[in-house]
């Protein structure tokens, strides 16, 4: 299911929207995976705080939203753009690959909150390939 | 059986009882036609599907739409018990509509998508993970009869 140009027009696009909203978008994204889907909690068993106003849950989501940012920029070879991303996942923090697809599902929930009238059925799509393909080059590495 | 807090069946009837059912139905079953494509298998005999505006402008889906969201109102008025309230639909999926059950978990993940559209910031985290435990015992009962 790879990105067509029409995909990766409609993402860059969409993502300019979300230009400077990283650390909102990010942390309400881990937020809610925290909230729906404990299991992913396991992960941040170092916070003490995991609310959405918590230091580390709006660094973290800034860091993340970053990095699905470089993304946007590595659309043509995300493989080679995001592979010292993959590494990480894949030897240092080691997530298990299903939780991609969990975050992801939150995030589409954040963008559909805060952007009502721009997520279309055909941004959303185009955002959802484009977290899938984000996801299979993150997890790239793992064995 | 499932395990309810007041505040879990507080939300969830929350939710219905605000639900503009033929906005939110059309709206989520479009959705999962066009985010998931494969999904139009099931659609044949409705018209046309060739592209989002088309599937957005059918009137046959979207009627289709509202009749599964009014589905759910037998779940919403049996919550202690969606598996037996859910038995004969669950075989009617399995034996006469031949649908995969991983289709009941997209459509629910788009009708999440649509109600936090719809509601905004007032969808808190809270009320989402009472919403996705519904929306999870909803698609458990459905796949439930398949063999």
């Amino acid at each position: 299911m790879s990105l067509s140009a029409k995909d990766k027009e409609t993402v860059k696009l969409f993502w300019s929207k979300v230009a400077g909203k990283q650390e909102d978008v990010g942390s309400d994204a881990l937020c809610r995976m925290m909230t729906v889907y404990p299991q992913t909690k396991t992960y941040f068993a170092h916070w003490n705080d995991l609310s959405s106003n918590s230091p580390y849950v709006r660094k973290h989501g800034k860091t993340v939203m970053n990095g699905i940012g470089e993304a946007v920029k590595k659309l043509d070879d995300l493989d080679g753009g995001l592979l010292a991303l993959s590494e990480l996942h894949a030897f240092k923090l080691r997530v298990d690959p299903t939780n991609f697809k969990i975050l992801s599902h939150n995030i589409l929930v954040v963008l559909a909150i805060m952007f009502p009238d721009e997520f279309t059925p055909v941004a959303h799509v185009a955002v959802d390939k484009f977290l899938q393909a984000v996801s299979k080059a993150l997890a790239e590495k793992y064995r | 059986m499932v395990e309810w807090t007041d505040s879990e069946r507080t939300i969830i009837n929350g939710i219905f009882a605000n639900l503009n059912y033929e906005d939110i139905g059309p709206k989520a079953l479009c959705r999962c036609l066009i985010v998931y494509p494969w999904t139009q298998r099931y659609f044949g005999a409705f018209g046309n599907l060739y592209n989002a505006d088309a599937i957005m402008a059918n009137p046959l889906i979207a009627a289709h739409g509202t009749k599964i969201l009014h589905g759910m109102d037998r779940a919403l008025k049996n919550m202690d018990d969606i598996k037996n309230t859910y038995a004969t639909l669950s075989e009617l999926h399995s034996e006469k509509l031949h649908v995969d059950p991983d289709n009941f978990r997209l459509l629910a993940d788009c009708l999440s998508i649509v109600i936090a559209a719809e509601m905004g910031y007032e969808f808190t985290p809270d009320m989402q993970a009472a919403w996705q435990k519904f929306l999870s015992v909803v698609v458990s009962a459905l796949g439930r009869q398949y063999h």
